[in-house]
């Protein structure tokens, strides 16, 4: 069972606002989900199986190092919720 | 030919004609573009208002219109992946797959709803609503690309795109009794595509019969130079000619077909079991020995990527923001608290948790060790049969909001084909009949039939699945004329 | 308490790389454009966009491998490194964690622990009357330079002051430049240099508790923050008091040393394989082409200079560091008649260098390396003495020209006849006898008068030290 406070920790870690009642039901839900997933716990021949990041069997993909046409500053920031003439304003990182 | 008759045609019937000179590409659009505009199952987020663009009537797709899952960029057009975050975002850019399929010669006519950022089994998960299902509008179409399935279902458009992590093409085609195919991992480009699982998340398609997915998937498949992960397909995708299934081997993995599957899906698994039979196929009983598990790994591993790949929606360069002057975290966590769904916070959180510090080798790489020996299952079973078949869905479409406070139950929907998705193979689902909904419904309802192959085994399957198709001679006027 | 501490540095240094394009999309690096017109939606983290990695960011982390010695990662992968920060266009970096594409190489004295690859975060600009993080209100994003290539190096803690550290990150930028895998510039940001500092008693080999030192930005301040932290350690160590482990902020207007406010959450940087991209397994080609890109690198070329050209350790150094002469000065070696040292072509060569600047490249000015060549010979032989022979640079620098013709032209041939100069000595001796008896008493600095008197009827040509000889000999000392 997840407590409130690792829920709330995970949370953070993801930028998510939770409310109260959230918390709780995230709590559960999470808990009842993880308790199903432990299940692969009971697996228990896995030592030293390689595990599979990726199911496609490349190497080396690499792209040739030539300049493409970057986008207009008009497109840059057409979708900006607060585009400023530098960029793209945020509030200031210092007072988080 | 009155717009009935036209939205009654398949797409290779429509290019047939077309080439025939004997039907204007406009005309088929136009037909189209009146159902997908009065689409009141909720199908679509954006329908093209414009006339009929010009079609090359020698091109593969000769102006036969796609609907397009709106998890797919498409330059200038909203593509805003069923999440209010993205609310009329623009991208100024067309996924490969679908300049692809703009390059073979088939138009934009609409994009379609789905489960917010493809998570979800029952396209209840969109910010823009619901999609209803067209054999019952009381029930779910399926997800998580559902609005494509019941658009294609419904005669709202000839095929549409979708993408497939865990089943979310193939349920919803088998929820709405269409055919629904997820090619090998890495045939179709993912550029474009808004990510959710990079590592099991491929493009496909939703179409009336097996030979138009044929169709679809050779104008969609090809390496891209923008997605490092793909490879195309190492030979083009031929139309299916077979006629029988002789000397065709299928396995019946004995984990993914029996307990948790509705009576009469199992029913109709059967008698499709005994159709293969007759057309000359042999059929026996296998083992997957850990697709058990695979939820469980698919659970973790999906999260996991999906709390990474969702990292990106923060108000900072596109789509919503709320900020209420309390600073940059503040601006954060509100935006993402009020841009994002239920499901999609709770795959966030569980995500998050599986990747944070001292859980990762319990969760996430254990379930990459799972992937493994589920790949390895495959791998062993293919070496005795040419298929794997199951049935795609453990029921048939269920009613809305029957499932929706329970995220279990709802996760139980892709038992089924969650195992190739982690294997990174192709399986393709046709509609093999109908079954009543447990607990006393008189309403039919489509059921599925999943049919799973070795990586870049396409066109075998796509044969395989034609022979079957043939044999079943599924009615899938009901949908349409329902609509 | 008062013992003898020793202070144990290791740097992390991040190298930006040469390339045309960044690390995982193809648009140009920046050098000072206008904001975002260095963006794609790769770049800025659009929905549904993927890396494709860099050809030549592999090949140059490849070439950095071989010149450090290091053991290549037969298939190394890249990871997301996963935190909320507006300067990171996806939410996650790319870079390498568990298996980095090099690892444990050698520059000089110092181990290099590992070599990885990753993309530079973009610019955030703060807006706001002081411009200083705490006090502004909002701030810009320019992604101009995120995904810039960087390789990050971490060295094992094998340095053991300020100067060795300052003299041994000299050697790693001469070291990269010579590679030609970046600009190496510590005020642009190509070259960024953070410490890790502990102190422990002389002999010990346990290390204490470290601190890592940000935000240096220059040679001068690398030596100050780490001389800073040094002082402080010890300090705190002689009066009994534990050093926290913690990253300090270095301020080059005062000086000092500042902690970084931790956050509020301990790093949990949720790291994962990076599914968008596949393994990079240098290939026996890829590997083949970086080999024989490298060029002879300033160690092993200083090394080079002391054993075949007898060059002393200072001049060797120079030459070696800054190829460009070193390639000059090799220039003028293969023109040079016999009986010239290359000691003394190389001290020619730095006065060159003290002309046209340490940065210019002396191909490129109208002295070539033959005219050197030749006024080296003429000096040796005498024919000319040294100020005539630096006059005559002068005029090489600023017009080029044949050596024999300037000489000719500005009349400063050394004096032929030694009789002639011996006339003009005993004039010189006869109009300054009272000069003449105090050299004769042994005041050796009363030459003065005389050597000038010679200087002027001769117009500079006679020689200095046939000057002096013939005064001494004229005068019976």
């Amino acid at each position: 069972m997840l407590s409130s406070d690792q829920v709330l920790h995970v949370a953070r870690l993801a930028r998510l606002e939770l409310t109260d009642e959230e918390v709780t039901r995230m709590g559960l839900e999470l808990s009842n989900v993880l308790d199903h997933i432990e299940k692969i716990g009971e697996l228990g021949e896995l030592e030293g199986v390689v595990p599979t990041s990726h199911v496609v069997e490349l190497e080396n993909v690499l792209r040739e190092d030539s300049p493409h046409q970057s986008l207009s500053p008009g497109v840059v920031l057409a979708s900006a919720p607060d585009p400023a003439p530098g960029g793209f304003r945020v509030p200031s990182p210092g007072t988080s | 030919m009155t717009a009935t008759e036209l939205v009654g045609l398949t797409a290779a019937e429509a290019i047939g004609r077309i080439r025939a000179g004997e039907l204007e590409p406009a005309e088929l659009w136009s037909a189209y573009q009146q159902r997908a505009q009065a689409d009141d199952l909720n199908a679509y987020t954006w329908v093209a208002d414009a006339d009929a663009p010009a079609a090359d009537p020698a091109a593969p797709l000769a102006g036969v219109p796609v609907a397009v899952k709106d998890l797919f960029c498409t330059e200038g057009i909203p593509s805003q992946a069923g999440s209010r975050i993205l609310e009329n975002y623009c991208p100024p850019y067309t996924a490969t797959a679908i300049q692809n399929i703009y390059d073979a010669g088939a138009p934009l006519l609409a994009k379609t709803n789905q489960d917010e950022f493809a998570m979800g089994s029952s396209n209840e998960n969109s910010a823009y609503g619901p999609v209803l299902n067209p054999w019952d509008r009381a029930r779910v179409p399926g997800g998580s690309s559902g609005g494509s399935a019941a658009a294609v279902a419904a005669g709202l458009a000839p095929w549409a795109t979708g993408t497939d992590t865990g089943g979310s093409i193939r349920q919803p085609a088998a929820l709405c009794g269409i055919v629904g195919f997820k090619p090998t991992y890495g045939a179709i480009s993912r550029y474009g595509m808004i990510a959710f699982a990079s590592s099991l998340d491929q493009a496909g398609t939703f179409t009336r019969d097996v030979t138009d997915a044929a169709l679809l998937l050779e104008a969609m498949v090809g390496k891209d130079p923008y997605d490092s992960t793909c490879l195309g397909l190492p030979e083009p995708v031929q139309p299916p000619t077979a006629t029988d299934l002789r000397g065709v081997r299928l396995g019946v993995p004995e984990e993914l077909s029996g307990e948790g599957i509705e009576p009469g899906v199992l029913a109709a698994f059967e008698r499709t079991l005994d159709i293969a039979r007759d057309l000359g196929a042999t059929v026996e009983s296998t083992h997957l020995p850990h697709a058990a598990h695979g939820l469980s790994a698919y659970y973790l591993i999906a999260p996991a990527e999906c709390s990474s790949n969702l990292a990106r929606f923060d108000g900072v360069r596109y789509g919503m923001r709320v900020d209420d002057g309390g600073g940059l975290l503040d601006m954060y966590t509100g935006t993402r608290a009020a841009g994002f769904g239920d499901e999609v916070k709770r795959r966030i959180m569980l995500g998050t948790y599986a990747l944070s510090s001292g859980y990762y080798d319990a969760y996430y790489g254990r379930a990459q060790k799972v992937r493994t020996k589920i790949s390895e299952d495959f791998e062993s079973a293919f070496s005795a049969f040419d298929f794997l078949v199951t049935p795609t869905s453990p029921g048939v479409a269920f009613e809305l909001g029957a499932k929706s406070d329970d995220p279990l139950a709802m996760y139980f929907n892709d038992f089924c084909t969650v195992p190739m998705s982690l294997a990174g193979i192709p399986a393709l689902s046709i509609p093999n009949g109908t079954a009543q909904a447990p607990g006393g419904s008189s309403t039919e309802l489509p059921t599925g039939f999943q049919i799973a192959g070795p990586a870049f085994s396409e066109n075998k399957l796509l044969n395989a699945a034609y022979a079957l198709e043939t044999a079943l001679a599924f009615d899938s006027s009901p949908a349409r004329e329902a609509s | 308490m008062n013992v003898e501490l020793e202070p144990v540095i290791g740097l992390e240094i991040h190298v930006q790389l040469k390339t045309r394009t960044k690390m995982f999309c193809s648009c140009a690096l920046s050098f000072g454009e206008e904001p975002n017109t260095r963006t794609c939606p790769i770049c800025l983290g659009l929905p549904g966009t993927l890396p494709v990695t860099n050809a030549q960011a592999v090949h140059f982390g490849l070439m950095m491998a071989m010149a450090f010695d290091c053991e290549i990662a037969p298939k190394s992968i890249f990871h997301r490194k996963n935190y909320f920060y507006p300067d990171l266009a996806k939410g996650y970096q790319i870079s390498q964690y568990d298996i980095p594409l090099c690892s444990n190489g050698r520059l000089g004295d110092v181990r290099i622990h590992r070599i990885h690859l990753e993309e530079d975060a973009a610019k955030l600009v703060h807006e706001g009357a002081s411009g200083r993080i705490h006090d502004s209100d909002s701030s810009v994003v320019d992604y101009n330079r995120g995904g810039t290539p960087l390789a990050e190096m971490v060295t094992e803690p094998d340095l053991r002051s300020a100067e060795q550290a300052r003299d041994w990150l000299n050697l790693l930028r001469v070291t990269l430049r010579q590679l030609g895998v970046s600009d190496v510039n510590m005020e642009e940001g190509s070259l960024r240099c953070d410490a890790n500092v502990s102190v422990r008693p002389r002999g010990s080999s346990e290390l204490g508790t470290k601190t890592e030192l940000k935000n240096m930005n220059s040679f001068r301040f690398v030596m100050q923050g780490i001389n800073a932290e040094i002082a402080r350690q010890t300090a705190l160590v002689q009066a009994g008091e534990p050093v926290v482990q913690e990253t300090l902020h270095f301020d080059p207007v005062t000086g000092r040393l500042s902690s970084l406010r931790s956050k509020e959450e301990a790093h949990d940087y949720r790291y994962f394989p990076e599914p968008d991209l596949v393994p990079v397994a240098p290939t026996e080609a890829m590997l083949e082409r970086a080999r024989t890109a490298i060029p002879e690198l300033p160690a092993a070329r200083e090394e080079r200079y002391g054993r075949d050209f007898s060059l002393g350790g200072d001049t060797a150094r120079l030459l070696a560091y800054e190829p460009q002469f070193g390639d000059y000065f090799e220039a003028t070696t293969q023109e040079a008649t016999a009986g010239v040292s290359p000691a003394v072509l190389a001290n020619w060569v730095t006065e060159l260098r003290t002309r046209i600047g340490a940065s210019s490249d002396p191909a490129e000015s109208k002295v070539t390396p033959d005219a050197l060549a030749v006024l080296a010979a003429l000096v040796t032989e005498r024919r000319i003495n040294a100020s005539a022979g630096r006059q005559v640079l002068d005029t090489l620098v600023a017009e080029g020209g044949d050596v024999a013709a300037i000489v000719e032209r500005e009349g400063l041939a050394a004096m032929d006849s030694d009789e002639e100069l011996a006339g003009i000595v005993k004039a010189a001796l006869e109009a300054n006898a009272d000069a003449a008896a105090k050299v004769r008493d042994g005041n050796a600095k009363a030459m003065g008068p005389i050597v000038g008197y010679v200087m002027r009827e001769t117009k500079g040509r006679a020689d200095g030290g046939e000057v002096g000889r013939l005064v001494r000999e004229q005068l019976g000392i």
